[in-house]
C-alpha cells in the first residue's frame, strides 16, 4: 500500500509498515503468521478509527487537500456513465481547472459542473492546481443555461483552493464572472445539488456552489478564506492556520450546526481515499435520493425555495446588543 | 503649499501610500495623500473630498457619501435596526466582538452598510453606501440583510438602485456566512435585473474580494470613481502568486475600462448629474401614440384588448 499518509497519521504509517514488512516475511519464509497480521490489522483498524474520532479542523483540511483524495473526475468515473466532456467557454478559452459535461446518473442524464485538480506535477500545471480562471465559470455558466434549457439536473463538485489570483484572471474580469454566476445560479430553472467533495475555497468555489441542495464529503471544508490566508491577515503568520481553522468552522460539523448545509456524506474510515469504491458508493446514494425529491418539483417551486434558502443565509439581531 | 513643486517632480509611485487609508483628519487643514498639498478643510469638503490640486479621490465613509448624493429631503433609513452576532465566537488577536464594538464606537455605525430610501433629482430611488472605516467595508450578515431590504424596496416601490462600494471583501469573521452574503445580494439583484428595475453599481477606492465578486459587478450600468482599486484578488496576493512585478495601474479603475469590465469612470462631482441623467433615459417610458381618452372616444369595442396594455405601461410612468 502507498498511502501518503499525513503527519497526525503517523502512528497508522508505522503500523501499517510493520504489517507491509511481516507480510513479505511470511511470504518469503512460508512461516504462517497470518495470525500476528490479522491481529495487527485489526490494531490499526482501532487506531485509525480513534484518531478519526477526533479530527482537529486544521486535520481535516490537510485531508480535504490529501494528494490521493478523489477529485471531481474520479466520481464522474466511478459513479456515472456515458459522460461525454463538453469544453470552453465560447469566448476565449476551455479552462482546465473546471470540467463539465453530460452524463447519465443510473440512465438519467444530468449536466456535471466540477472543479478539477491534477494528480502528479505536470497534471498539476495542466489544472492550475483547481484554480479556476474567469473562462472556467463563463464554461460554467454555458453548461448551466444548456441544463436548463433541456430540463437536465445540474450537479456540481466543488473542490478548490480559490478563484486564481492571476493579471490575466483579473484583466479578463474574474470577479464579474463570480458574480454573474452567483445571480444566473440563483434563478436556473432546473434542480441543482451542489457537492463539497474537498476544497470549499471562497467566491471560486461558490460561483458553482448555487443550488436547492448543498451536499458536503465528511472530510472536506468549505469557508470564506484559506486557512493560511485567513491566519496571514488576522494573525498576521501563515503559521497560525491551525488556529484560523479552528475559528473559521470550516468543517461540515460546524456548518451543520449554522444550519448551512443539508447533508453530510460520510467517508469510509481513514478518508474518501482509504476505499474509493465505498465512497463513491455513499456520494451516489446521497445524489439520487435528493435528485428523486427535486425532480418532482415544478421549475417555479424550485426557484421560490432556492430563493428562500439564500435570503434566510446571515446571523443577526434587531434588538440592540452592542449599542 | 511651499513644497508643492517638488512633489511634482517625485513620481507617485515612489510616495508612500500607507498615509491615503486615513479619511479626512481633524483640524482646519489636512495633507492630500496623493499629491500632499496642504488643502484648506472646508474647501476640500465643499469640494467633495477630492482634492483640487490634483484630482485625487479620497475615500470618504459611508454616511457621507449617501449625504452628498441623494436630496436633503425624505431620506429614511433601511434596516438600520439590525446588528451584528458574533455567530461563530470568533477570536484571533482579538474577540470578534471587541472588533465589532471597536468600529461602533470610531464610525458611529452599527456595521459596514448604510441603505437610504432617498431622491436624486426629486426621483426617489434606494442607495447603499459601504463604509470602509468599518472593518474595511467588509460584508457579514448585516451589510447582506441590509442589502437585500434596499433591493426589495427597490422592488416594491419599482424604483431604481443605486450603490457605492468600497471593501476589502466578505468578512472573515463571520466566515461561510459571509461568504454565502455573496449568493444572498447576487440572487436579490437577479430579481431586480428580471423585474426592469435599473441598478447603478458606483465603485469607489477600494472595491476587492466578495464584494467586487457580487454586487459591484452586477449594475446594469457600472461606474468607477477615478483610479480606484477594483478587483478580485488583492494585487499583493497576485503578486507573490505569479511572482512578477505587476504592470503600472494594475486593478485600477483606467485598467477595468480599457479591458471592458466597467462603462464609465465618473469624476465624483459629476456623480449626481450623470446618475441622474442616467436614470432618467432607463426609466423613461414612451408615452403610447394613443392615449386613453382617444381610445374611449373613438374605438370604443376594442377598449378590451387595448385597455391592459394602455393601463400597464402608464401605471409604470407613473411610478415616482
Amino acid at each position: 500500500m502507498d498511502l501518503n499518509f499525513l503527519d497526525f497519521e503517523q502512528p497508522i504509517s508505522e503500523l501499517e509498515a510493520k504489517i507491509e514488512e511481516l507480510r513479505r516475511v511470511g511470504f518469503d519464509n512460508e512461516i504462517n503468521i497470518s495470525e500476528e497480521i490479522t491481529r495487527l490489522e485489526e490494531k490499526s483498524r482501532k487506531l485509525t478509527e480513534s484518531i478519526f474520532s477526533s479530527l482537529s479542523a486544521w486535520q481535516i483540511s490537510q485531508l480535504s487537500r490529501h494528494p490521493q483524495r478523489l477529485y471531481t473526475l474520479d466520481y464522474v468515473d466511478l459513479i456515472f456513465e456515458d459522460f461525454h466532456e463538453l469544453h470552453g467557454d465560447r469566448g476565449f478559452a476551455d479552462d482546465p481547472a473546471i470540467v463539465g459535461g453530460l452524463a447519465r446518473l443510473e440512465q438519467r442524464p444530468v449536466m456535471i459542473i466540477g472543479h478539477q485538480k491534477g494528480r502528479d506535477t505536470k497534471e498539476k500545471i495542466y489544472r492550475n492546481f483547481g484554480m479556476p480562471r474567469p473562462e472556467g465559470y463563463r464554461k460554467a455558466l454555458r453548461l448551466m443555461h444548456l441544463a436548463e434549457r433541456f430540463h437536465l439536473p445540474l450537479l456540481c463538485f466543488i473542490d478548490t483552493p480559490g478563484a486564481y489570483p492571476g493579471i490575466g484572471a483579473e484583466e479578463r474580469g474574474q470577479s464579474e464572472a463570480i458574480a454573474r454566476n452567483l445571480a444566473e445560479m440563483s434563478k436556473l430553472k432546473t434542480s441543482v445539488i451542489c457537492t463539497v467533495i474537498g476544497e470549499g475555497g471562497s467566491g471560486g468555489a461558490l460561483a458553482i456552489g448555487i443550488g436547492d441542495r448543498l451536499l458536503m464529503l465528511q472530510y472536506s471544508t468549505y469557508s470564506v478564506i484559506s486557512p493560511e490566508g485567513c491566519a496571514s491577515i488576522l494573525w498576521k503568520s501563515a503559521d497560525k492556520a491551525e488556529l484560523a481553522a479552528e475559528a473559521m468552522g470550516i468543517t461540515c460539523e460546524r456548518l451543520e450546526a449554522l444550519g448551512l448545509i443539508d447533508e453530510i456524506v460520510p467517508e469510509p474510515l481513514g478518508g474518501a481515499h482509504r476505499d474509493r469504491g465505498a465512497a463513491a458508493g455513499n456520494l451516489k446514494a446521497a445524489l439520487i435520493k435528493h435528485l428523486d425529491v427535486l425532480e418532482n418539483e415544478l421549475p417555479e417551486a424550485l426557484i421560490a425555495n432556492r430563493y428562500q434558502r439564500l435570503m434566510q443565509y446571515g446571523a443577526y439581531d434587531e434588538t440592540s446588543l452592542f449599542s | 503649499m511651499t513644497l508643492s513643486w517638488f512633489h511634482k517632480l517625485v513620481p507617485s509611485k515612489i510616495r508612500t501610500e500607507a498615509s491615503s487609508k486615513s479619511t479626512v483628519p481633524e483640524g482646519l487643514w489636512c495633507k492630500c495623500p496623493s499629491c500632499s498639498a496642504i488643502l484648506y478643510k472646508a474647501e476640500l469638503e465643499r469640494n467633495l473630498e477630492v482634492c483640487p490640486k490634483c484630482n485625487h479621490h479620497m475615500r470618504i465613509n459611508g454616511r457621507r457619501r449617501l449625504h452628498i448624493f441623494l436630496d436633503p429631503e425624505n431620506r429614511r433609513e433601511i434596516g438600520e435596526a439590525l446588528r451584528p452576532t458574533d455567530p461563530l465566537k470568533f477570536k484571533d488577536s482579538k474577540k470578534y466582538k471587541d472588533r465589532l464594538l471597536q468600529a461602533q464606537k470610531v464610525t458611529g455605525e452599527k456595521d459596514a452598510l448604510i441603505v437610504m430610501h432617498g431622491a436624486l433629482k426629486n426621483k426617489p430611488l434606494v442607495a447603499a453606501a459601504f463604509d470602509f472605516d468599518f472593518m474595511g467595508g467588509s460584508m457579514g450578515s448585516v451589510v447582506g440583510e441590509r442589502f437585500v431590504r434596499g433591493v426589495n424596496v427597490s422592488l416594491e416601490n419599482r424604483i431604481p438602485l443605486v450603490t457605492f462600494t468600497a471593501s476589502g471583501g466578505a468578512r472573515m469573521q463571520e466566515s461561510l456566512l459571509s461568504l454565502f452574503q455573496m449568493a444572498k445580494t447576487s440572487a436579490a439583484l437577479a430579481r431586480l435585473a428580471d423585474a426592469g428595475i435599473p441598478f447603478i453599481s458606483v465603485m469607489t477606492d477600494p472595491t476587492m474580494g466578495g464584494v467586487s465578486a457580487s454586487v459591484a459587478m452586477l449594475g446594469d450600468i457600472n461606474i468607477a470613481e477615478p483610479n480606484a482599486l477594483i478587483g478580485f484578488a488583492g494585487p499583493r496576493v497576485i503578486e507573490q502568486t505569479v511572482r512578477e512585478t505587476l504592470p503600472e495601474g494594475f486593478q485600477r479603475s483606467e485598467f477595468l475600462q480599457e479591458h471592458g469590465a466597467i462603462d464609465m469612470i465618473v469624476d465624483r462631482r459629476e456623480l449626481r448629474d450623470r446618475i441622474a441623467c442616467l436614470l432618467s433615459m432607463l426609466t423613461y417610458v414612451r408615452q403610447p401614440a394613443i392615449t386613453l381618452e382617444s381610445v374611449l372616444e373613438t374605438e370604443p369595442i376594442e377598449i378590451e384588448t387595448a385597455l391592459p396594455i394602455t393601463l400597464e405601461s402608464r401605471a409604470h410612468s407613473e411610478v415616482e
